[in-house]
């Protein structure tokens, strides 16, 4: 590893930095005095980060446990429209795409380029598949005219008859017309996080994109990982934030 | 109080301002707009914020001028609305909360703590960027017509009954909250990874651990505050939300969510400033503050307790009496803390060597207005009082006393304290003194009546009043005219010292921090050796015996 | 500057991943399936409880948490505590709203 003078800039305190030249390889911002520091700060900012995420979907969750416990009946017969299966599937495509996340890290810990890149490219595509089958979704919900704000109809919610196949499944009572409105406030909600969601995976995705060509050039295997540590870190917290919208949007009112 | 001044600047004849410094080492504009060292970033913060202090402050004066009577007659009342809603906006969100921390504390905290830079320099100068963006965006707001929903963005009166530019003010707000996230990210960052050898949490300047308590408000607090205008703005798009109760919504839900940001955030605005009053009485009595340890745990018992008073702003909303009294007995608990702090540095005073140059004087003002409103705060706090008093000026009085009289005393206590360090060159002190004294007189003029006004139950947020107030408002545009003064006389002698002021030296105040120990103005990297600390903070002995050393060895 | 050296960065074995990324599989399948079963309140207790589950699997072994310094259990611990200020806190508005109003 060559040491970079385009590094070092900072001119007088260039007497410090040659007592650390030994350990001074090119990835280290020049106000850090240890490669340590300059990983445990990043990896710091990081979590800070995630603690600050936290309470960004907080407000949404909080706002979702409200308004469930205010309209028990228009949220237990608007979340029968949503398809478990395609639900347990995407939960599955996700933690495949964590796992394949804390591979590519382990890769780059342990210096396995090709490893790295069959990780990332992995993640990739499994994040594009959950942001395709979230596609699907919304699109059924388009079709259904569940989509809040647009044309959304109450039809399923006081005629449940009218859909056919879930009053098979659910034999779901009819609702009173001002509680069927309500059903669209789950829809809100739906939307709401689930779209903040997907707008957290593209940023994720777009990152991992970037990463590939990073890494193809050799980068993140020389000792340097931390960047992929963070961006792991980034996408665990984006899979945890699912684990927990999918019980609460799909699961939990089956049985109203 | 045998001295009278502790002022010690080098030989004028001969000295000279270093040649080598972070403001000589590069030129050009890009050199500041890419730059990535921290006291570069906060002299463009210094500057912005400045810039929006003026914009805010010519509302307040445009407030100030239309209460002078008791019709509306300056402007119709929907325009007052705005002028008022604007004024807050613009005031909070762009002068407060970055006041202190993003210039002072940017420039000093990681002198401070005896680092090169900020953990992070990029996300710093990105922090900035996204506070122009915002800025740009409340401008744009104000340009073409203004927002007019008070700046709590109440709803369903943002989302539902108004017609004004509620979505860009709201974007506005959002990206400001994320330049205010950056900031308190790097700083906890850089307590935590990046203090000097030798430098232990309890040697580390009182301005530090405010800080530190500050950003963990900003850290926590902001993102609650960034999803609830990202839901008013869907709420205003879409006509659906959660807040709109004709809509099946509760606005108390959106007050939940709002509070809880908006009640830490008065304590992210004032925590910075008492840090620097930390710094500031130490130095101008020449002695350590006064139980050191109890006012570092009171920043931060003030940054915890912090987040369980938000209700007490919802009194009179309808929330339900049982948690109105668990919050109004939390509220209490907030006192306590500030009241560590004042009572401390009242005992730091005493038996001090105190001198009274400018910042001292800001910093005395402080003390008294600050406790004003802190203790006006606790009527505010019992659910009984706050039903008379809430909504009325005394509300105005009490968070003016606070964030004025304690948040920008403090703001100018530090600009004039570590304005030779930012610029090598001293301030003239006479009329600086005169500035801080007109600032005081003007202030009371101002906000005192208010409370008074409040009292017998003028509101706020109306463009008009009873004629029996008037003589109370007269008085209050007065002082505004006096304060006005005040706030005018430090940027023009402060521009002017740029040129003619005295050069400082390194330590003109004879502070013991470690950004006092290396030139003015600093280097790029801040000391060309890494420091160690190796004493406590404020030892004023320890400073003594370094210098005895330097002049020995000479 | 104690805290910056203490922590050796650990490498986690390939091993432990697929463990946890098995074990959280079979987890999505039983709260699935759990979904399924009429269990009455206890429908939401238990997906929550799983997902509770799922979520401190991630955060330990692919977050690395239980192998990190005291300063990120920290963090993720306020992070969990803040949230609950956030609910709980408001709860105490809306659980006794209509307190002595009947």
């Amino acid at each position: 590893m060559p040491d970079s003078p385009a590094i070092a800039s900072s001119g007088a305190a260039t007497a410090v930095e040659t007592a650390h030249a030994a350990a001074h390889p090119d990835y280290l911002r020049h106000h850090f005095e240890s490669v340590e520091q300059q990983a445990d700060t990043t990896n710091f900012a990081m979590w800070l980060f995630l603690l600050t995420e936290v309470m960004f979907f907080g407000g949404l969750f909080m706002a979702y446990l409200i308004m469930r416990n205010w309209y028990y009946p228009a949220f237990v017969e608007a979340s029968h429209h949503l398809s478990i299966f395609w639900g347990t599937t995407n939960t599955a495509v996700l933690i495949t795409s964590s796992f394949t996340m804390a591979m590519g890290v382990w890769c780059a810990e342990t210096r396995r380029k090709k490893g790295l890149l069959l990780s990332l490219i992995l993640t990739f595509c499994l994040g594009l598949v959950f942001l395709c089958i979230k596609g699907i979704e919304w699109h059924a919900e388009w079709v259904q005219h569940h989509v809040p704000g647009l044309h959304y109809s109450v039809e399923s919610f006081v005629n449940p008859a009218s859909d056919p196949e879930i009053y098979a499944e659910y034999h779901d009572r009819a609702l009173s017309p001002a509680m069927a409105l309500r059903t669209e406030m789950y829809f809100f909600l739906y939307f709401a996080m689930t779209g903040m969601h997907a707008l957290h995976m593209i940023v994720g995705i777009s990152i991992l994109g970037f990463m590939i060509l990073r890494a193809r050039a050799g980068s993140y295997t020389n000792g340097h990982v931390t960047f992929v540590e963070n961006v792991g870190l980034y996408w665990h917290f984006v899979d945890i934030i699912w684990i927990f919208l999918f019980p609460l949007l799909y699961l939990v009112s089956r049985h109203g | 109080m045998s001295t009278s001044t502790i002022v010690r600047l080098p030989d004028q004849s001969t000295a000279r301002i270093p040649r080598m410094n972070f403001l000589s080492r590069e030129n050009g504009l890009l050199s500041w707009l890419l730059t990535s060292d921290h006291k570069r970033i906060a002299i463009l913060y210094l500057i912005s914020i400045t810039f929006f202090f003026f914009v805010g402050g010519a509302l307040a004066g445009l407030i100030r001028l239309e209460l002078l009577t008791p019709q509306s007659d300056l402007m119709a009342t929907d325009t007052y609305n705005k002028v008022f809603t604007m004024h807050g906006l613009i005031m909070i969100f762009f002068f407060l909360v970055p006041s202190v921390p993003a210039t002072i504390g940017n420039f000093v905290l990681p002198m401070m703590v005896g680092a090169k830079d900020l953990a992070l320099p990029k996300i710093n100068l990105l922090s900035w960027y996204l506070y122009i963006v915002a800025g740009g965006l409340m401008l744009y707001t104000m340009a073409v017509g203004g927002v007019d929903t008070g700046w709590t963005f109440t709803t369903p009166l943002s989302t539902h009954y108004l017609n004004t530019h509620v979505i860009s003010a709201g974007l506005a707000v959002f990206v400001a909250g994320f330049s205010s996230i950056f900031t308190g990210l790097n700083f906890i960052v850089t307590i935590h990874k990046m203090r000097c050898p030798g430098m232990t949490w309890f040697r580390l300047p009182l301005f530090v651990w405010a800080h530190y308590a500050a950003s963990l408000l900003m850290v926590l607090g902001t993102p609650v505050l960034a999803i609830t205008l990202v839901l008013v703005v869907l709420e205003r798009t879409v006509h659906i939300g959660v807040f709109d109760p004709a809509l099946g919504g509760d606005p108390l839900l959106f007050q939940h969510l709002f509070w809880f940001y908006s009640h830490p955030a008065v304590y992210i605005m004032i925590l910075p400033g008492m840090g620097v009053i930390s710094e500031v009485i130490s130095t101008f009595s020449r002695k350590r503050v006064f139980g050191y340890t109890a006012v570092a745990f009171s920043s931060v018992a003030i940054a915890v307790f912090g987040f369980f008073v938000w209700a007490h702003h919802m009194f009179i909303m309808g929330i339900s009496n049982y948690a109105a009294l668990v919050f109004s007995l939390l509220t209490m608990l907030v006192a306590v803390p500030s009241a560590i702090k004042i009572f401390n540095w009242s005992f730091t005073l005493y038996k001090g060597s105190i001198t009274f140059e400018t910042p001292m004087l800001y910093a005395i003002g402080f003390l008294g207005l600050f406790t004003i409103g802190g203790m006006t705060g606790v009527f505010l706090g019992t659910a009984g009082t706050d039903i008379h008093l809430t909504e009325t000026y005394f509300v105005v009085a009490h968070f003016h006393f606070v964030m004025v009289g304690g948040m920008l005393m403090a703001f100018l206590a530090g600009i004039h304290f570590w304005w030779p360090k930012i610029t090598g060159r001293m301030y003239p002190e006479k009329i600086s003194q005169l500035a801080a004294v007109v600032t005081f007189i003007g202030f009371n003029l101002t906000f005192f009546p208010q409370f008074i006004l409040g009292m017998l139950g003028m509101p706020r947020r109306y463009a008009s009043y009873p004629p029996e107030f008037q003589i109370l408002n007269v008085f209050s545009t007065a002082g505004a005219t006096v304060l006005g003064v005040g706030y005018l006389l430090p940027v023009l002698y402060l521009t002017w010292s740029l040129k003619y002021g005295k050069i400082a030296g390194n330590n003109p105040w004879q502070a013991t921090g470690l950004e006092w120990q290396t030139q003015s103005p600093p280097l790029t990297e801040n000391f060309t050796r890494i420091p160690i600390m190796d004493h406590e903070a404020y030892d004023y002995e320890w400073l003594e015996n370094q210098q005895q050393k330097e002049v020995a060895s000479a | 500057m104690t805290e910056a050296h203490e922590h050796q960065r650990h490498i986690v074995s390939p091993k432990v991943y697929l463990a946890v990324f098995l074990s959280l599989l079979c987890l999505t399948a039983l709260t699935t399936a759990a979904s399924f079963v009429e269990l009455y309140v206890f429908n939401v207790v238990v997906a929550l409880a799983i997902a509770v589950i799922k979520a401190a699997l991630v955060v330990l072994f692919f977050m690395h948490v239980r192998y990190s310094n005291r300063l990120t259990k920290l963090t993720v611990a306020s992070g969990i505590f803040m949230f609950c200020v956030l609910v709980g806190m408001t709860l105490t508005d809306y659980f006794t709203r209509a307190w002595g109003q009947w």
